[in-house]
């Protein structure tokens, strides 16, 4: 049961974490399917700053300089989509697939000429080992293991719901995805604030892509992606209805489902069903699909998402 | 003014615009290389794009023999962009063409090594079975207002847990090589008949995929420009009220649509798997083939005849990989150009665009300077 609420606080703020950046984004009028990309670079980056630290480092050395490698290198990657969405007009869809098979094609790329380079020609995996990284991570309340991510996670919700709904910024972000030329109208910077929600999303995005490898493994094989998490966080998003607070209750309710796939083992009468470990890996996408259809009908999605901003347009 | 016509025909606008978008892609392709290892890059880049022709030394018969295998590898890839291009024209993103490719699979090898079926009913099982998991995801569409890619993403993983249930079993699985049996020593008869064999070298693996595969490219382009039918489709994509408003059923077509674009998915891995030429094994993750068919949709600029040209050239890029000296690169460089390829494609309908836009070549060069469009002009000139 301790291991079943280890696994659901971490996937819950990996896909709280997801989900807001996909909701900031989304809100600013871009929608995001590049998460799963985001992801993958941002836990790249973060494992490598891992893997490379020297072994002295302080524990807070290693967290801090982890989780900002990953921010970086999410914010980095997001641009791919905040430049070709925004100011040429892309298919918003297609980029987003393209930064998935980009990401996952150059972090195998990167981590095995990485590894080739590391170890003189005799590793070719795609795998780094990050134990030490991820012991950093660890502190203990009684007997339940947990991590920093989940607080650091914790910390990122609150700043987000307040400064959703208190600031003027936000407010201004979810002007530009619901009628960007009213925006435009009264002063406001529509690629700017596009810019921004991107720009958020790709920070939140590659800090969930870290804690996903690096929270409950500590060793990532990087040809498999994040293997579908930053498309569960936009279930999330959608189930959530575009709304933090929402967001981050909805998140609970998925990771607890996808943690059952990690820990039914330890659960008696879950193991006692005469149902493969398989299954229990369909089981988020299945909840999640379900979900949506009861969901959809009454979507409150923000009105201008995935529409290039059109001055002219009327 | 003989020019600016030149540049409005839409053949012309898509070819430039895809052939600049390969070209670019294999010039990052060279730099990556560049970065990686730069004694060795321009070998490198030779070594993927000589391909199998260097076996043009060895004899006829053997380029031949390649030649035939790579064109049977390319006809999986190019029917999934057929797939996604016939979705996408009626206004769908199919991303669920991974899924339903999936389930293709399944079909394929359940029905032609644990049931021993004949080849024409294993075929029939895999068309069957991917517009089944298209009409799911039509369904969640129409009826629910899902977005089509959440559910079709979402589709994608269950069938590949699927897969791997069903496919994992002994009936299936060769648990000693944890791949699936050879079709050909359970049921030769699952086995799809050849084609001009003796022409490529006697390649076992060249089948009637190959010709039911352009068959299909011309369907698919006199369905969507000749009929009714394809025209619904296209109105029904462009605006679904107005579509709904002159009496279109929008639902039916977009349940139609996605069963269709299933269809040929799921037929994309039959005519793959019952050549023989594939196994399957456990996997961790959905097949790439229905993603790499979205870079080969919009690379042959939507069009069903331009997907084959440009499945052609992926699939010589993907196989161009694994000639690389594994001393210096890997093979994976090849996927990587490959998705750079597709990012760039985005940029292409913009480049479209600007093209097309009225007198937008006339009136001025400066009004939204970009990028791509100013050097596909250089390249013109």
């Amino acid at each position: 049961m301790v291991l079943l609420i280890q696994y659901t606080l971490i996937f819950s703020a990996v896909l709280i974490l997801v989900a807001l950046g996909g909701m900031f984004s989304e809100r600013s009028g871009i929608i995001n399917l590049g998460l799963e990309g985001i992801m993958v670079f941002g836990a790249m980056a973060g494992a490598m700053v891992m893997v490379l630290l020297p072994s002295d480092a302080s524990k807070f050395t290693i967290i801090a300089l982890t989780l900002l490698a990953a921010a970086v290198a999410g914010m980095v990657s997001s641009l791919l989509i905040a430049v070709a969405c925004i100011n040429f007009k892309a298919d918003q869809t297609l980029i987003g697939t393209a930064l998935n098979m980009l990401a996952t094609a150059s972090a195998t790329v990167i981590i095995k000429g990485f590894n080739t380079a590391r170890s003189g020609g005799t590793d070719f995996s795609a795998k780094l080992d990050y134990v030490r990284g991820h012991n950093a991570f660890m502190f203990n309340i009684g007997s339940l293991q947990l991590s920093w991510f989940i607080v650091v996670a914790a910390v990122l919700l609150v700043i987000a719901i307040v400064f959703f709904y208190k600031t003027k910024l936000a407010l201004r972000i979810r002007a530009c995805g619901e009628h960007p030329q009213a925006a435009d109208s009264v002063g406001i910077n529509v690629y700017a604030m596009r810019y921004i929600g991107v720009l958020m999303s790709g920070f939140l995005g590659g800090l969930g892509g870290i804690i996903y490898i690096a929270a409950a493994n500590s060793t990532w094989h990087f040809d498999y992606g994040v293997a579908g998490a930053g498309f569960l966080a936009l279930a999330v998003m959608i189930f959530g209805q575009w709304k933090p607070e929402r967001i981050a209750w909805s998140a609970v309710l998925f990771a607890l489902f996808r943690s059952l796939s990690n820990v039914y083992m330890g659960i008696g009468f879950l193991h006692a069903l005469p149902i493969s470990g398989t299954v229990y890996n369909m089981f988020p996408y299945i909840v999640s699909l379900i979900v949506l259809a009861f969901t959809s009908q009454n979507s409150r999605a923000p009105k201008a998402e995935g529409i290039p901003y059109d001055k002219g347009a009327r | 003014m003989e020019k600016t016509s030149f540049f409005k025909r839409p053949a012309v606008q898509t070819l430039l615009a895809s052939v600049l978008c390969a070209i670019l892609g294999i010039i990052l392709g060279y730099i990556i290389l560049c970065f990686m290892n730069a004694e060795h890059a321009g070998e490198g880049m030779a070594a993927i794009l000589t391909n199998f022709f260097k076996y043009r030394i060895a004899s006829t018969n053997t380029l031949m023999k390649y030649m035939g295998s790579f064109l049977v590898k390319s006809v999986p890839v190019i029917l999934c962009a057929e797939a996604i291009l016939f979705a996408y024209k009626a206004g769908l993103f199919n991303i669920g063409v991974a899924g339903q490719y999936t389930v293709g699979i399944i079909a394929a090898l359940y029905t032609s090594l644990a049931l021993g079926w004949h080849w024409s009913l294993c075929l029939l099982a895999t068309i069957v079975a991917g517009a089944v998991w298209g009409f799911i995801a039509g369904c969640f569409k129409a009826f629910f207002n899902v977005n089509e890619v959440i559910a079709g993403i979402m589709l994608n993983w269950i069938g590949l847990y699927i897969c791997n249930i069903i496919l994992g079993g002994e009936k299936c699985m060769n648990q000693s090589k944890s791949e699936t049996f050879e079709i050909s020593d359970l049921n030769p008869a699952g086995l799809l008949p050849g084609f001009l064999q003796d022409v490529f070298g006697g390649n076992q693996y060249m089948t009637i995929a190959i010709p039911i595969t352009i068959i299909i490219a011309i369907v698919i382009l006199v369905v969507l420009n000749k009929t009714t039918f394809g025209y619904e489709l296209k109105a029904t994509g462009h605006n679904k009220e107005a579509a709904k408003y002159s009496g279109m059923n929008a639902k039916r077509n977009i349940i139609l649509t996605l069963v269709i674009s299933g269809a040929i998915a799921g037929m994309a891995a039959g005519l793959y798997y019952l050549t023989g030429v594939e196994h399957f094994k456990i996997s961790s993750s959905v097949p790439g083939m229905g993603f790499n068919g979205i870079a080969v949709a919009f690379l042959g600029g939507l069009h069903p005849i331009g997907a084959i040209i440009a499945g052609l050239f992926v699939e010589y890029i993907t196989l161009g990989g694994q000639y690389l000296n594994t001393n210096y690169y890997n093979p994976q460089v090849a996927d990587l150009m490959i998705s750079i390829i597709i990012y760039l494609c985005g940029f292409v309908l913009f480049f479209r665009t600007i093209l097309n836009r009225p007198g937008k070549v006339k009136v001025n060069a400066n009004a939204e300077p970009n990028k791509t469009a100013k050097k596909a002009e250089e390249k013109e000139v």
